[in-house]
């Protein structure tokens, strides 16, 4: 189902984890549809010095979330709005047509995190709108979470 | 463990050699047609005959009641569809549940946009169907209750012998999908007053393709694939006649073995169910703990999806399933474990393991060692469960 690339990046993700402080923090997505992407920044001189995602998901959204990651280290903010879901898939060699939005929300993500630092520090990026809010469903939860 | 460890058996079994190695000459040397007039072809009907004795054996009904189908969907469209249309002078209502497999549910649905109606009836927290709702639902016009028997997704078996009672009581006709019942639990069509029952081959060592519909004798029902007049002219086409002999054989081992073989599967069921609820945290099981089949665990895990659980647990040779949306191609989580109230977070979380004739303890223990490891990565990586931790953080302050 999924191409060697993909699977490569499922079984060893790159840039997971969490950075302590970021200059810009996206999440997306929501748990009721099994997909939610959060990327963080560390930005320095307009510079994408790390990333760190996380991601609960399927093997796609994994897949998708380390390849944006990847795809935007070490770019500048500019040229990462140039990571498009359709560079994700390009650089997987392909997904699912069933796991394409998962590349979708790779890139919002990666947005979103980009909304963050620019609204932090005042700044306009060309071409990046403000990302839906996230909600992770907390009040409906709590009574559930008893039975565990 | 360096093999494969199948642990899906309620989406398929594999075919035992001893079946397959009675159905083989009849791809071979017995080719011929049940229906011709010469010899060789006239045993080919007996053996049918004698497959047929054996599905009946198995659920307590005479051999004429029993008509081979494709297989459990088919078994499942014939008895909805064939009662729709047969009973349809007498009312236009039927009755199943939120819980059942989609060759019912569609189904039903197909016959709701037909001018039937239908009540879904909802399951408790454990998926079982309150008898009482039941009652509540039987109005003048039902012509049909359909609930299956054991449900192949949470394991859970519902009271069948009082469903089957309340129905009978009310004078309307009871069909339960046995699929994932026969040959793992006791089922007597008579003492659970059951009129129509699906079974399907593949899910008790005999192969694909290849089922049957228990039909009570006096009950109307159409045929349904129009054809010659195979199966009493209910069921048209020339006979799959290895699959029917396989089926037979199969089911006979089946009942044979019932007794020992699901006490040794419950143990190892109950075994696995005990280590993964202590050893792993925010964890569930989904089913009732003591209504279930003797091969079925489902457990939910926060936090995490099920589709990298698959994946994860088949890079270590496990083969299993989950509810999970992404497994199922559509963005909802299974309607099973929706039906029993699970949140859909939660259910997008869930492990399906389903034990056969060849598992072990020891691959239990191996499945329990990999899945502490294996949530325990999931989780490192999921978002829900670094907000989780933090939120517990604040509480703790
Ligand atoms: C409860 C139930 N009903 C029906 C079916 C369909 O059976 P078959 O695959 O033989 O069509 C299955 C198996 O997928 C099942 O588990």
């Amino acid at each position: 189902m999924y191409t060697k690339k993909v699977m490569d990046h499922f079984q060893n993700p790159r840039n997971m984890g969490e950075i302590e402080d970021p200059s810009g923090v996206g999440t997306v997505g929501n748990a009721k549809c099994g997909d939610i992407m959060r990327i963080y920044l560390d930005i320095k001189d307009d510079v994408i010095q790390d990333v760190k995602f996380k991601t609960f998901g399927c093997g796609a959204a994994v897949a998708t979330s380390s390849m944006a990651t990847e795809l935007v280290k070490g770019k500048t903010v500019i040229e990462a709005m140039e990571v498009t879901n359709k560079a994700v898939m390009e650089a997987l060699d392909g997904l699912p047509r069933a796991k394409v939005h998962c590349s979708l929300l790779a890139e919002e993500a990666l947005q979103a995190a980009l909304w963050d630092y620019a609204k932090k520090n005042g700044i306009v990026i060309e071409g990046l709108e403000e990302p839906k809010p996230f909600e992770d469903h907390e009040e409906e939860e709590e009574e559930e979470e008893e039975e565990f | 463990m360096n093999k494969k460890i199948y642990l899906d058996h309620a989406a398929t079994t594999p075919t035992k050699p001893e079946v397959v190695e009675v159905m083989l000459p009849y791809f071979t040397e017995k080719f011929g047609n049940p229906s011709s007039i010469y010899e060789f072809s006239g045993q080919n009907k007996e053996a049918i005959e004698e497959a047929r004795e054996s599905v009946a054996k198995a659920i307590g009904a005479n051999e004429r009641e029993i008509f081979f189908t494709s297989g459990g969907t088919e078994s499942d469209n014939w008895a909805i569809l064939g009662i729709a249309e047969s009973y349809k002078a007498k009312g236009n209502h039927i009755i199943t549940t939120a819980i059942e497999h989609h060759a019912v549910l569609h189904t039903c649905e197909y016959l709701e946009k037909n001018g039937y109606e239908v009540t879904y009836l909802e399951v408790d927290k454990d998926g079982l169907v309150n008898p009482n709702d039941l009652k509540e639902a039987i109005k003048d016009s039902t012509i049909l209750i359909t609930i299956m028997l054991a449900n192949n997704e949470v394991g859970t078996i519902q009271p069948i012998e009082e469903l089957g009672a309340i129905a009978k009581a009310a004078g309307v006709l009871f069909h339960t999908d046995a699929v994932q019942g026969v040959g793992h639990i006791p089922i007597d069509v008579n003492a659970m007053h059951i009129d129509l029952l699906s079974i399907s081959g593949h899910k008790l060592y005999g192969p694909k393709g290849i089922g049957a519909l228990y039909v009570r004798k006096g009950i109307k029902l159409r045929s349904f694939i129009h054809g010659g007049g195979q199966e009493k002219k209910r069921r048209g086409g020339t006979e799959n006649v290895p699959a029917i002999v396989g089926f037979g054989k199969a089911i006979e081992l089946a009942i044979r073995s019932m007794e020992a073989e699901s006490k040794r599967q419950a143990e190892l069921r109950d075994y696995l169910i005990e280590q993964v609820l202590e050893r792993i945290p925010h964890c569930r099981l989904n089913g009732h703990r003591e209504y279930r089949l003797p091969n079925n665990a489902n457990f939910s895990f926060e936090f995490i999806e099920g589709e990298s659980l698959l994946i994860m647990l088949d890079m270590k040779d496990i083969c299993a399933s989950s509810g999970s949306a992404c497994t199922s191609g559509s963005l909802d989580p299974s309607h099973v474990l929706l039906g029993i109230g699970l949140p859909h977070e939660i259910a997008h979380g869930s492990l399906r393991i389903s034990l056969g004739e060849q598992n072990t303890k020891e691959e239990m223990d191996y499945l329990i060692e990999s899945l502490i490891v294996i949530v325990a990565r999931l989780r490192e990586m999921s978002p829900l469960y670094e907000d989780y931790l933090k939120k517990q953080v604040k509480i703790e302050r």
